[in-house]
């Protein structure tokens, strides 16, 4: 241990202990710019710098690199100390007029204004080197360095273009004490590559902003510890010590009595449809799309822009893309006709757009919808009756130059028209999830012609399936709205708590049995049975049927080689002893 | 002998849900029909053993009728596709054995269909008429006439 004396007050450290950390043991505040606890000290501020008597020799040392010896005495705070520090700081004025943090420590120490000559008021860079250290020492992508020396020192990328070393992380804008360093700021310097995006897109990020539970996670794509082992940043940041970069993929088994699938849908993807231009036109958007553009915290605040900034004059809406269609879906996903009138609403609402909608048929079938298109029909949206067949930007007047022309067969006036706009509205359709055909392999349940998952009884048993404690809820089951959706689900939880509570549990008297002595273990009963009633046992070698969820349809009775599946009451020998007595005249 | 009139026996096996059902609609709802089928009630068509075919033929049958339900309406679902499927294969097993695939039928009839089990009755006993009585070498009706 290291005996010294900071300010009159002796404390002991370990070797290896600068005088700024003794200080901080002391609870003695040395202030300081350049330094930070995560990097190695780099003493480019001076602002630390102590009177250190050692023996006859005093002198002033920077007391963030220095490292302790045995018997030192230092001052903080003496008349020597405090002199060459005013003389530092307002050269710090100098040279970065507009930094906070050197107005304050400026403010402390009673000086107010600068002797030496300020070159650029705005100037808030101090070249304390923090965002250079950061970025090679922690991120390890070394994008960023010192140029030049003397007066003509700066911070820069080499030769000043895009440096492809940066990562866009902005660890360098986090360090920096006098917001020199700033996220637009790099934009403006080009010191990220111009591809990476900022802000949202770190590796680490809450994914969006209603996002539940409200915490970040890793991308382990883009994170830089998972590439190159460095940084670890976040981690180290996080006071609570919430970030575990070893965090694996967990694979937990829950044994469950009863499952509902409300695997959802997905949007019908636009592109499917070439004439509409989605993708081509970047005016052309779907319903999603501009759902995200008209919430409030949308990159455009709520505004409904065009993506030329401006607000559009006029906007088409067209109905069924996708559905009602024989070349995509031939079904009615139900909820686009509603949704297109929330639109032309809402942009009746926030813009002066003339808005046209384009339908096949209205369809407003729940309470309150009819009413709702009523008030549309009197706000002035104009409905116009046809399939849209095309969406074009070549223009054959001059009125039509610069906008999107749909073409249209209006059905009610019995011609074809052409209407420029400034922005369509695709309204898409549902189809059932990415990943339906695997869950419906997985779980063992059929899907209707329309891929969704197929209901028990289309009337009577709408969310369950064939297979007893699977049920179903949402549009997984069949497009359908919020309302629709929820009673659903509330019905599908009902009948699987009073699967669960019942407590006692009907079963078939005819259902069948295989006799374990006379099964060979064939399997063929195995992929007949449409409940899934029967499994094989691979230690037994034989197949046995779960009394439960057999139906007694005796399918697999007569496919049973061996005669070892027999249904109770409808047993093999009893129907040949039908069919004897038939003949007994 | 010359004179009596061939009376085709026809074994029917018929689907609990569907086509028991329908015939019982066809009783309750009065309809007259030719009382050759005779009726043994089966869960689902899937339930009808080939065996059960082969059985009926062996005890003096001249035609069999097996009944399920429309494909895509079975009760237990695909039964009906597997009746299907069975019938398809012993169809032709059966034309190998001397038995004309006329006489081994396949319907669907729903539980609403009194009258196309009416229908079916009276035009299979006729056709079974046609093709005459089976006679199957080493069948039981031959123990029986002795």
């Amino acid at each position: 241990m290291i005996k010294l004396t900071i300010n009159n007050q002796q404390v002991e450290v370990l070797p290896g202990t600068t005088i700024l950390q003794a200080a901080k043991k002391l609870d003695i505040k040395i202030p300081t710019l350049c330094y930070h606890p995560l990097l190695e000290p780099y003493a480019a501020c001076r602002v630390c710098i102590v009177e250190r008597i050692s023996g006859e020799v005093s002198d002033l040392v920077t007391s963030c690199n220095t490292k302790v010896q045995d018997g030192w005495v230092v001052f903080t705070d003496s008349e020597k100390t405090i002199k060459a520090r005013k003389l530092i700081v307002e050269m710090l004025m100098a040279q970065a007029p507009a930094a906070e943090p050197v107005k304050e420590i400026a403010k402390e120490l009673g000086i107010e204004k600068t002797r030496f000559e300020i070159t650029d008021p705005e100037e808030k860079c101090i070249l304390c080197g923090l965002c250079v250290r950061t970025c090679e020492q922690i991120v390890g992508a070394n994008a960023i360095s010192f140029v030049e020396r003397g007066k003509e020192r700066k911070v820069y990328t080499p030769y000043g273009e895009p440096s492809e070393a940066c990562i866009g992380c902005t660890a360098c804008a986090f360090f920096c004490p006098t917001e020199a360093m700033t996220v637009e700021d790099l934009k403006g310097r080009k010191v990220i590559h111009e591809e990476l995006t900022l802000g949202p897109s770190t590796a680490i990020r809450v994914p969006i902003r209603q996002a539940v539970p409200m915490v970040p996670f890793i991308d382990t794509e883009a994170c830089i510890h998972f590439k190159t082992g460095n940084c670890k940043l976040c981690e180290k940041v996080c006071e609570r010590e919430a970030v575990n970069h070893e965090m694996e993929d967990e694979e937990i088994e829950v044994e469950v009595g009863s499952i509902i699938l409300a695997s959802g849908f997905k949007p019908f993807d636009a592109k499917r449809i070439p004439a509409y231009g989605y993708g081509r036109f970047p005016n052309v958007i779907t319903a999603l799309d501009f759902e995200k553009l008209v919430n409030a915290s949308s990159p455009t605040g709520g505004k409904i822009l065009c993506t030329n900034g401006e607000e559009p004059k006029s906007v088409a809406i067209i109905h069924c893309v996708g559905s009602r269609d024989e070349n995509y879906n031939e079904y009615c996903s139900r909820v686009c006709c509603m949704y297109s009138l929330k639109f032309a609403h809402l942009i009746k609402e926030k813009t002066s757009a003339k808005i046209y909608d384009f339908y096949i048929d209205m369809r407003c079938f729940g309470k309150g919808y009819e009413e709702f298109y009523h008030r549309l029909l009197e706000e002035g949206t104009t409905f116009i009756r046809g399939r849209v067949s095309e969406i074009t930007d070549i223009p054959l007047t001059e009125e039509e130059r610069g906008k999107l022309i749909i073409r249209v067969e209006d059905t009610l006036l019995g011609t074809l028209r052409r209407i420029p706009v400034d922005m369509v509205i695709l309204a898409t359709g549902l189809e059932p999830g990415m990943d339906q055909n695997e869950l419906a392999r997985t779980f063992n349940i059929s899907c209707s012609q329309d891929t969704f998952f197929l209901e028990r009884h289309p009337k009577l048993a709408p969310v369950s399936t064939f297979s007893d404690g699977i049920f179903l809820a949402g549009a997984c089951q069949s497009p359908k709205d919020i309302p629709d959706t929820v009673a659903q689900a509330g019905a599908a939880a009902s009948e699987a708590l009073s699967l669960a509570d019942r407590g006692v549990f009907e079963l078939e008297p005819i259902t069948a049995v295989i006799d374990e002595e006379l099964c060979a273990g064939c399997q063929l009963c195995v992929g007949l049975c449409p409940f899934t009633a029967i499994t094989y046992n691979k230690e037994k070698g034989i197949s046995e049927i779960n009394d439960a969820l057999c139906k007694g349809c005796g399918t697999c009775v007569s496919a049973c080689p061996s005669g070892a599946s027999q249904q109770k009451h409808f047993r093999d020998e009893q129907i040949f002893a039908e069919i004897e007595g038939i003949f007994i005249d | 002998m010359s004179n009596e009139v061939f009376e085709p026996k026809i074994v029917g096996f018929l689907c609990n849900w569907c086509s028991y059902t329908g015939a019982d609609l066809a009783g309750t709802a009065r309809m007259t029909y030719a009382p050759n089928v005779r009726i043994i009630r089966v869960m689902c068509s899937g339930r009808v053993d080939p065996q059960f075919v082969l059985k009926a033929f062996h005890e003096g049958a001249d035609g069999v009728l097996v009944s399920g339900c429309h494909p895509g309406d079975c009760h237990y679902q695909e039964g009906n596709y597997k009746a299907l499927r069975r019938h398809r294969l012993l169809s032709k097993m059966l034309e190998q054995f001397g038995i004309e695939k006329e006489r081994f039928r396949l319907e669907w009839v729903s539980a609403a269909e009194g009258v196309k089990f009416q229908q079916v009755c009276n035009e299979f006993t006729e056709e079974i008429r046609r093709l005459g009585p089976l006679n199957l070498n080493g069948g039981k009706h031959e123990q029986r006439k002795a």
